[in-house]
This record gives C-alpha cells, sequence and structure tokens, in this order.
C-alpha cells in the first residue's frame, strides 16, 4: 500500500503541535497552528488523488478524462481561507496581549493570570 | 510544569497520535486509489449540469454553495472581530492622520522595492480581476482572485505609501465594499427563493457553450461578489494591523 503522503500529513502535524507545545512566543505559536494545519491540506488533496487523474477543469479536454476529486479540492479551498481568517484574528488578540501584558511568552502569560 | 516535562507528555501523546493514525490508515484505501463514488459522479455530470468547466468552482458556488456562503461569513466575522479587538482602547490614543508632524512613514522603502511595487501594482489588479472573474472556466475564482487584489493594495503600502494607502482604501468604504460582497452572495440565494427556487438554485441562463466566460449562470455572479468580499476583508485586516503599528499610541495625549 502506498502510504507516504499520508505519512507526511502525520509528520506536518506532529512537527507543528511540537512547535505549539515547546513554544516561548505567541507569534511563533501562532505560525506553529499554521503549520498544524496545512497538515490538512495534505490530507485532503491525498485522500481525493487518482493515479494519472488529472486536474477536474475540463476546459480543454475530454468531459470523461478520469480527473480528481473535486469535492476535496473545494474544501482544501475552504480551509486556507479559514486558517487566513483564524490568523488575523489571532495575531490580532496577540498584538492586544502584548500590550497589555508587556509580553508574548505564554509561560509568563500564564503566571500573570495567577 | 517544567519544559522538559511538557516535552515529555507531548512525545507520550504523540505516540498514541501515531499509533491510532496508523491503525486507521489499514483501513483506507492506499494513495492514488480513490473509492469514489461523489467526485466521479460530480466529474462526469457537473459540465453538462452547470455549464462550467472548472468543477472544483462549480462544487464550491453551486453544490456546495450553501457551505460555501457560512464559509464567507467566518472571513466577514474575522475581519469584524479584528476591527473589535483592535480598536482603541482606554489610555490609547489614535494620533491625527493628517498632523504633518506625525512621523507616518513606515522605515524608508529601498528604491528595488518601492520599483517592484510600483511595476506590479497594475498586473496585480489585473490579475485578480481575471481570477475573480473566471471561475466557471479554469483553476481560479472569488477567493483567490480576492487575495491577489488586496495585494495590490499592499503593495502600495510596501513603497512606503501610507498615505496613500489609506486615501484609496478608506475604512468606510472598504467596509461597506466588504458588506456588498458579503451581502450579495446571500442575495443570490435568497433572488432565487423569491423565485419560488430552492436557496441559491442557479436561476441565471447558463449559455450553451460550456468554457465560456458568459455561461454558468450564478456561479460567476456569486464568484465576483466573493471576490469583492474576499478582496475587502483583507483589505481591512492589514489595515488594521498598519494602524495598530502607525496610529495607535499609548498615552492620553
Amino acid at each position: 500500500m502506498h502510504i507516504v503522503p499520508f505519512m507526511v500529513v502525520v509528520w506536518i502535524l506532529a512537527v507543528g503541535l511540537y512547535g505549539i507545545v515547546t513554544s516561548c512566543h505567541l507569534v511563533h505559536l501562532i505560525m506553529c497552528l499554521i503549520v498544524v494545519q496545512s497538515s490538512t491540506y495534505v490530507l485532503l488533496l491525498g485522500v481525493g488523488y487518482k493515479t494519472g487523474a488529472v486536474a477536474p477543469y475540463f476546459y480543454d479536454i475530454p468531459v470523461h478524462t478520469p480527473a480528481v476529486d473535486p469535492v476535496v479540492q473545494a474544501l482544501a479551498l475552504t480551509d486556507v481561507v479559514v486558517e487566513a481568517a483564524v490568523t488575523a484574528l489571532l495575531l490580532a488578540l496577540a498584538i492586544q496581549a502584548q500590550k497589555r501584558f508587556g509580553t508574548l511568552d505564554p509561560q509568563e502569560l500564564v503566571q500573570l493570570k495567577g | 510544569m517544567t519544559p522538559r516535562q511538557r516535552r515529555w507528555i507531548f512525545l507520550a501523546a504523540v505516540a498514541g497520535l501515531a499509533a491510532f493514525y496508523l491503525w486507521g490508515l489499514r483501513g483506507l484505501p492506499g494513495f492514488g486509489n480513490y473509492p469514489g463514488p461523489y467526485g466521479d459522479i460530480i466529474n462526469r455530470i457537473a459540465v453538462a449540469q452547470t455549464k462550467a468547466t472548472g468543477v472544483v468552482s462549480a462544487v464550491n458556488f453551486e453544490y456546495r454553495g450553501f457551505d460555501t456562503v457560512g464559509e464567507e461569513f467566518i472571513l466577514f466575522v474575522a475581519a469584524t472581530g479584528m476591527a473589535v479587538v483592535l480598536r482603541r482602547l482606554r489610555g490609547e490614543r489614535e494620533r491625527d492622520r493628517q498632523d504633518p508632524t506625525a512621523d507616518l512613514t513606515v522605515p524608508p522603502a529601498s528604491d528595488a522595492v518601492r520599483l517592484v511595487a510600483l511595476i506590479f501594482t497594475g498586473p496585480v489588479v489585473v490579475m485578480g480581476w481575471f481570477l475573480a472573474s473566471h471561475a466557471q472556466t479554469s483553476p481560479s475564482g472569488g477567493f483567490q482572485g480576492g487575495v491577489v487584489l488586496a495585494s495590490a493594495f499592499f503593495l502600495i503600502y510596501l513603497s512606503g505609501q501610507f498615505l496613500l494607502f489609506r486615501r484609496i482604501s478608506p475604512v468606510d468604504l472598504t467596509e461597506a465594499v466588504e458588506a456588498v460582497g458579503a451581502g450579495g452572495f446571500a442575495a443570490v440565494g435568497v433572488s432565487a427563493v423569491a423565485m419560488g427556487l430552492p436557496y441559491l438554485k442557479n436561476f441565471l441562463p447558463l449559455g450553451t457553450t460550456p468554457g465560456a466566460v458568459s455561461s454558468s449562470g450564478t456561479i460567476a455572479l456569486i464568484s465576483f461578489f466573493v471576490g469583492l468580499e474576499v478582496a475587502a476583508a483583507f483589505v481591512l485586516i492589514v489595515g488594521e494591523l498598519v494602524d495598530q503599528t502607525l496610529l495607535i499610541r499609548q498615552g492620553d495625549r
């Protein structure tokens, strides 16, 4: 069974999670969250892939050409948009954390809360 | 918890995750053996049914149209949320944009950056509109086109023209464009309901030639509105961040 792309998925996920767990800067932590989310793109596109198939665009090829699953591609598109939105919102929160507490270290932020 | 303990707990958890994942993979068809049937069915019928040759766009704006409305509003809410989170807080003041003594220039961009920004602004606008208006034919669509369109504004900011960036993208206008984009998508859906059809049913003439820009009915229209919404949302988001850096200051003056 050909599973390398699916191993890449779990590798990206684990690397991103490792970054989140050991992070000592909120912006770094947000970037790691992006890495975690990137693993879902690989998973979605990997699930829909068909060996030897083309992209699902029939502009200049016959309609019956074997093509990969367009549904997961549309889902990946959704994923990218949501990621961009979530990242922007988190970065805004990081700015306010820096303003209010004067630090971006998650450890120190926890201690400040008491 | 010390970082060391934290790391060990993480390693144990990730080992468990990997074990479950590998176990789950055994039940999945291998890479390249797509089992179907939904993707295959849509690939076979979409072109005849919608006259759109870009099947991903057909899925996004037609078959999954209702989901995409929600997705678009995630972006809308995120942009609104940023505006709320980054509002001027107590103990902060906003510097007057017109104040000539206020230092509103970002650290000066190098000539190379300014030149590249200048050269690319026009082509990027054209590219963005091209992408937003060709969802039905080729790998593009409102989401991609909107982001490219927004980056034209960032190029202007990048060339060091903060005041110009604000003059061509005033917050009120950007918010209005975003609202038109988000509302337009929903309105297309409601129009179908008004005609006695299901929500977001494609009620416009589909055209006869698959792959023509004028074909595919509401897919092209929705893609246009999504393009507006996405471009405005990203300009708004980046504008908020830039304002934070340049305009908001500590102290009540």
